[in-house]
């Protein structure tokens, strides 16, 4: 694959003058300028901590974009500096994380699924920067933190939901391919179903990549056309084709009634601001510990959520929207556990 | 097994290999009509990719489909015309400058998308095109809604086939573009220009590469996104081998592939036994590389093939 990728600066951090651009500036500039801007913005610049983040893939990935969102979320209410780089190939993701490090960032998240090893080596080397990596492993001290999409309870709710509405008795799910993060979430998708309605019949399909909208359409046609009629949609193109053949869709990983509001019931949403919120709170404080921020996207922490029903308030049963109110009161405390399922789902 | 069975035959299905097969048939003759003339276009992928962007870009401003379709044609005409510009003009590696076509766009795609696209959360999306059915043939049992209920690109697809053939084999321009693919020598000797015949060809392929892009996401969907192309652009340089550079066979050769992963598709809905999905995302490419090494035994390339032209030199 091709070795660029994009380095875009956010907009708001423009604003508010990098450390970088005062410097330059303050050289051309007379004294008394000179001193007048550092004033105004050293102060502003003190408590301003710098924030950057490394996606393998573009942002519009579903899993880099929920972290992207959040960040520039903390950016407005936390007063961060956020900067990002996309699209980073493995082999350049050393570099660009010690970039980072060396530019006096402190706080680096990113995705390590991909290069799990590099980043893991290289943040050894700076052990005053902390990172946040979303990873399948575990932390490594002393600076190595990581996360993960734990969003498997809003996906059982909704897998009740969905083994509820179907008429068919058969739901479906598209997803990309066979790994842990995907499968927890189909696998609990299915089991909520499946504790609606014992009878219920599961079809799954994997399209072998992350982004190949067309194909998991086709997909979801496929599985239409063998009796889906609510079908989760793990990857973008799901939804659309369930809007074409007027059969039910679940969402996944953000809210997206807005793509087919007759269409998408709900769906799990994962929502990193708590966990950003908590690794912000605690670079500021000076006290980052390597550790599992995992439980952050937890449903107790508010890390993930079902998405409202927006037009399907009216249109959902009270007899379900109740079954998924007490079972989400039994997870908030703590009372029911969503078994967390890695192995790969197959088609009944 | 039966409820496979059921489902292939349904409607459905064989509405959704032809589906499936229109993007490889338009970009498999595209890269058969410039490998005919002697150029190997390996920057197909990274042509569909920035045409599907500025297809998908043209139609959301616009609100004009075929406008998009038309920006789409005239990027990969473009594109092409730098790949035959640095391998006919200038007579450098086809492959090297292929792939560092294909590397280009990639970049230029992303890198313009996201200029214009700012917000990355929701894409952006257009009221793709609509299978439209044909007034009386629709109405033909089994056949109508296979055949006569599908993208107005899908019908010019299926027309583009005879009329490419008949150009190429009946036309004085296909005997000079075929005479340039197999001896470039004796065409320059009865007073062809290979040069130009090659332009042609390459910048005629490259337009139809970008048309295959468009319909990916315009019609078969409504975005465009990373990831849209996904690898069809190099599978269509294989289904030209398979097609024997001859326009039927490539698009017999689109057909049979977009057949595979219909029925892949539909066995993983299945659900039989255990079979890891992988073994079924794979069919498609098994299937073909075997029926390639079955078929296209005998399968000469063009001679002149990846061989660049200098006039007068020996």
């Amino acid at each position: 694959m091709n070795k660029n990728w994009i380095q875009v600066e956010d907009k708001m951090s423009d604003r508010n003058n990098s450390t970088g651009v005062v410097t330059r500036r303050s050289l051309l500039a007379t004294a008394a300028a000179a001193a007048a801007t550092g004033l105004s913005a050293g102060g502003a610049e003190a408590a301003k901590l710098k924030v950057a983040s490394i996606f393998a893939t573009p942002i519009e990935e579903p899993w880099d974009n929920q972290i992207h969102v959040a960040l520039q979320k903390a950016v407005k209410e936390l007063g961060i500096e956020y900067k990002w780089s996309e699209k980073v190939e493995a082999a350049d993701f050393s570099r660009v994380m010690t970039e980072y490090a060396k530019g006096g960032y402190q706080l680096v998240l990113g995705d390590a699924f991909a290069a799990e090893r590099e980043s893991r080596r290289t943040a050894k080397q700076f052990p005053k920067t902390a990172f946040l990596f979303g990873s399948g492993s575990g932390p490594a001290e002393p600076n190595f933190g990581v996360f993960d999409n734990w969003i498997h309870e809003p996906a059982y709710l909704s897998g009740l939901i969905a083994g509820k509405m179907s008429k068919s008795g058969v739901v479906g799910a598209v997803a990309a391919m066979g790994i842990p993060e995907v499968n927890r979430l189909v696998n609990a998708f299915f089991a909520g179903a499946r504790e609606a309605n014992p009878k219920v019949k599961k079809k799954v399909a994997f399209i072998g990549s992350f982004f190949d909208p067309p194909k998991a359409k086709e997909a979801a046609i496929a599985q239409i056309d063998a009796g889906v009629d609510v079908i989760y949609a793990e990857r973008f193109g799901v939804i659309e084709a369930a809007k074409e053949k007027g059969k039910l869709a679940i969402s996944n990983m953000s809210d997206q009634s807005s793509l087919a509001p007759d269409t998408v019931i709900t769906g799990p949403v994962w929502d990193m601001y708590p966990t950003v919120h908590q690794a912000i709170k605690l670079v500021k404080a000076g006290v980052f510990t390597a550790m599992d921020y995992g439980d952050f996207s937890r449903m107790v922490k508010g890390g993930s959520y079902l998405a409202p029903y927006h037009k399907f308030e009216t249109i959902l049963p009270a007899e379900v929207k109740d079954m998924v109110e007490k079972k989400k009161a039994e997870i908030l405390d703590g009372n029911f556990r969503v078994d967390v399922d890695e192995n790969t789902p197959v088609s009944d | 097994m039966n409820a496979v069975l059921e489902q292939l035959l349904q409607v459905g299905f064989f509405a959704a290999i032809i589906r499936i097969a229109t993007p490889l048939a338009l970009a498999t003759l595209g890269e058969m009509i410039s490998e005919r003339s002697g150029v190997l276009n390996l920057g197909i992928e990274g042509i569909m990719l920035l045409s599907a962007m500025t297809g998908f870009t043209a139609a959301y401003y616009s609100g004009n489909l075929w406008l998009g379709v038309l920006a789409a044609a005239a990027t990969g005409a473009a594109m092409a015309a730098l790949h035959a510009l640095f391998t006919v003009g200038l007579g450098l590696s086809q492959h090297v400058c292929g792939i560092g076509i294909t590397l280009f766009c990639t970049g230029l795609a992303f890198f313009f998308f996201r200029l214009i696209f700012v917000d990355s959360s929701r894409p952006p999306t257009v009221e793709s095109f609509a299978a439209v059915s044909l007034p009386l043939l629709s109405a033909i049992p089994i056949l109508g809604p296979v055949l006569f209920n599908q993208f107005t690109l899908t019908y010019l697809t299926v027309i583009a086939v005879p009329v490419i053939a008949v150009v190429l084999y009946r036309t004085p321009w296909g005997l000079n573009l075929r005479m340039a693919g197999e001896n470039p020598r004796a065409a320059d000797a009865a007073g062809v220009s290979v040069m130009a015949t090659r332009f042609q060809a390459v910048i005629l392929g490259g337009a139809l590469m970008g048309v295959a892009g468009a319909f990916l996401t315009m019609a078969q969907f409504n975005t465009f996104t990373f990831g849209v192309i996904s690898g069809r652009g190099w599978i269509a340089i294989a289904l030209v081998v398979f097609g024997r550079w001859d326009p039927w066979r490539c698009a017999g050769a689109a057909l049979l592939f977009a057949f595979v992963d219909a029925v892949q598709l539909r066995l993983q809905a299945a659900g039989i036994g255990h079979i890891p999905y992988e073994a079924f995302l794979v069919l498609p490419f098994v299937f073909t590389i075997a029926a390639m090494a079955v078929m296209s035994r005998n399968a000469a390339a063009p001679p002149a093939l990846l061989k660049p032209f200098r006039k007068e030199e020996r």
